[in-house]
């Protein structure tokens, strides 16, 4: 139906901008598969993490100076002095940590349910920048408060780019505007920390468009054929992922009361020393994975190109995946395979945290190994030979077929 | 399309309109490029950050075998007094095959009690710490680099040997590095 309203006020702003006909159009109008689970919530839990992120962020600039005289008494003057200062730091700082979790789940959640499926090809390659532009903000916002992590990750991470043959010295040289990673370096990850989650956040405009162009995929893979199939966002869905973000309030805060440097370094409240380097450095847990692929291959160009191409890789799966199927709950065999990389995603993730010893060196070789043959080989031939179950006609009549199933198993 | 100019109903004129658009963006591909080159340098090191491009040391104090930490350039210099030991053990292995950057230890000091080395893995940047590792010189935390008492890379992910500062001897005591 389309949008009424009785308001003249309303009505005279609709016709000379009509972002009440929109508004109404993608939450009224748009149409929802009414069989999306609990999986699907995360998505709108990220965006929402996105805008906590953004307002922490405004706040904390109003008391941070990006200089390497001043930024790490400025962060611990946010945390002993500023009012609330501790909350807005504690909240930017696991707000990242959660909405790396988010995301993650989001994008595995994807994987199962073959959501980067034509017709969403774009809406899952939009998806990944966002994960690049998320990667590069979360890195330079740890640069900020200059303890000792901050200086020697970002010494490890730009000197990444100097594997790269002939141009990567002056390459590194000009990322750090200076001999080393110093205060023109600051300077420069401050301005863009500021800017990447505006990017961020009008990628994910351009998401949303793309998804309500091709609607919501859903746990059955089937695309919605008629009436019974749907349900409007509002006020159903717009419900559903309310009390999904009251849920994650809660473990939020958990971590913000409790354990607020449960996901940090203590080496972080140690300020900068560019001539000492910690014994053991690590990145942030949600770099570690890539981190464990980097220093899996001996050689230094070739372990920085197959981090990068972690995350390359990802981008040409809708043409890797050659199942008809969308979603793995009738794919009886890749179903097996997901919950592998699941694994290995975790084991790579134990490696990289852990120094390069020992049996750990063999072990981070294979779960990388593991990483791409996943991708490569066991997509296209699993979708090749496997034999998919019978794949509901229709959402209604996969709600229906769960239904049953449930009373039987209860009966 | 239907011809309104004369040229064109002899065919010419698409020609030279091809001819045209081709120029024109060519000539606003440039100017782009060039508007953007600004934009891009500015990122560069800065005159002040260049300024400080070198340092006098003064060495007298390092006793032999002892090592001291200089900077330059905010990078850390480590500046070796060797033992007659280090030196003999480095030049042993000189052709050894191991060496992932051959390089022999005379071609890497000016003299050889003398060692000056960019304090800098060759991995990805961080500062190895001195006397340890395999190879009696440097040991890399970061990743697991070791390095010999020539500082030469022989174990571990760092493809190249430390670097080593363009640097000259003023008098006995006194080195210019840069
Ligand atoms: C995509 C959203 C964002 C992510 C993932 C993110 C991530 C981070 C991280 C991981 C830190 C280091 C926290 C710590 O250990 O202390 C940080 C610090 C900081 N961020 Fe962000 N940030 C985001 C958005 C913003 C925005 C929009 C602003 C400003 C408008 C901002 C301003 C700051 C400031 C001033 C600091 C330094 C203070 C501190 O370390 O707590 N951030 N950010
Ligand atoms: S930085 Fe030295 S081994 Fe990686």
């Amino acid at each position: 139906m389309a949008f009424q309203t009785n308001s003249k006020i309303v009505k005279w702003i609709d016709r000379r901008l009509p972002i009440f006909s929109m508004m109404h159009h993608e939450l009224y109008e748009y149409q929802v598969p009414k069989n999306l689970n609990w999986w699907y919530t995360f998505g709108s839990l990220a965006g929402i993490i996105l805008m906590l992120q953004i307002i922490t962020g405004v706040v904390l600039v109003m008391h941070y100076t990006p200089n390497t005289e001043l930024a790490f008494d400025s962060v611990e003057k946010i945390m002993r002095d500023v009012n609330y200062g501790w909350l807005m730091r504690y909240m930017h700082a696991n707000g990242a940590s959660m909405f790396f979790i988010a995301v993650y789940i989001h994008i595995f959640r994807g994987l199962y349910y073959g959501s980067y499926k034509q017709p969403r090809e774009l809406i899952w390659m939009i998806g990944l920048v966002i994960l690049l532009l998320m990667m590069a903000t979360a890195f330079m916002g740890y640069v900020l408060p200059w303890g000792q992590m901050s200086f020697w990750g970002a010494t490890v991470i730009t000197n990444l780019f100097s594997a790269f043959p002939v141009i990567g010295e002056a390459l590194v040289t000009w990322l750090w505007g200076g001999f080393t990673v110093g205060n023109p370096t600051l300077n420069r990850f401050f301005s863009l920390h500021y800017l990447l989650p505006f990017v961020i956040l009008g990628a994910v405009v351009v998401h949303l468009w793309a998804l309500h162009t091709s609607g919501s995929n859903n746990p059955a893979g089937v695309e919605i054929k008629g009436k019974k199939d749907w349900i409007p966002f509002q006020p159903y869905y717009t419900a559903k992922d309310m009390l999904g973000f009251a849920v994650f309030a809660l473990v939020f805060s958990i971590f913000i009361f409790y354990s607020p440097d449960f996901f940090g370094e203590p080496d972080n409240y140690i300020p900068a020393n560019p001539l000492k380097t910690p014994p053991h450095i690590v990145p942030e847990w949600y770099f570690l994975p890539f981190y464990a692929i980097l220093r899996a291959v001996p050689d230094k160009l070739g372990g920085v190109l197959l981090m990068f191409g972690a995350i390359l890789v990802l981008f040409v799966i809708p043409w890797l995946d050659t199942s008809k199927v969308r979603s793995a709950r009738f794919r009886p065999v890749y179903k097996w395979w997901f919950w592998v990389l699941v694994f290995d995603c975790l084991v790579l993730g134990y490696v990289g945290s852990q120094p390069p010893e020992g049996a750990l060196i063999l072990i981070g070789r294979l779960a990388t190994a593991y990483y791409f043959l996943h991708f490569l080989v066991i997509m296209p031939l699993v979708g090749w030979f496997e034999k998919p179950l019978p794949v509901p006609a229709s959402i209604h009549d996969a709600v229906l077929a769960d239904k049953k199933a449930k009373e039987s198993a209860d009966a | 399309m239907a011809a309104t100019n004369p040229d064109e109903s002899k065919g010419e004129g698409v020609e030279r309109r091809d001819f045209l658009t081709i120029a024109t963006t060519a000539f606003a591909g440039v100017g782009i490029a060039g508007a953007a080159w600004p934009f891009i340098d500015q990122m560069n090191p800065s005159a002040d950050v260049l300024a400080l491009s070198s340092a006098e040391i003064d060495i007298s104090g390092i006793p032999v075998g002892q090592e001291i930490t200089a900077t330059w350039r905010g990078k850390p210099i480590f500046i070796r007094h060797r033992t007659e030991e280090e030196i003999a053990k480095a030049r042993a292995d000189d052709n050894n095959p191991d060496l992932i950057d051959p390089e022999t230890d005379a071609a890497r000091v000016q003299r050889p009690e003398w060692l000056i080395v960019i304090g800098i893995c060759t991995h990805l940047g961080c500062i190895p710490l001195r006397y340890q590792g395999d190879y009696g010189g440097w040991f890399c935390p970061c990743h697991g680099s070791h390095y010999d008492t020539a500082a030469r890379i022989r174990k571990g992910p760092a493809p190249k040997n430390l670097y080593l500062p363009p640097y000259k001897f003023l008098s006995d005591t006194l080195i210019k590095i840069g």
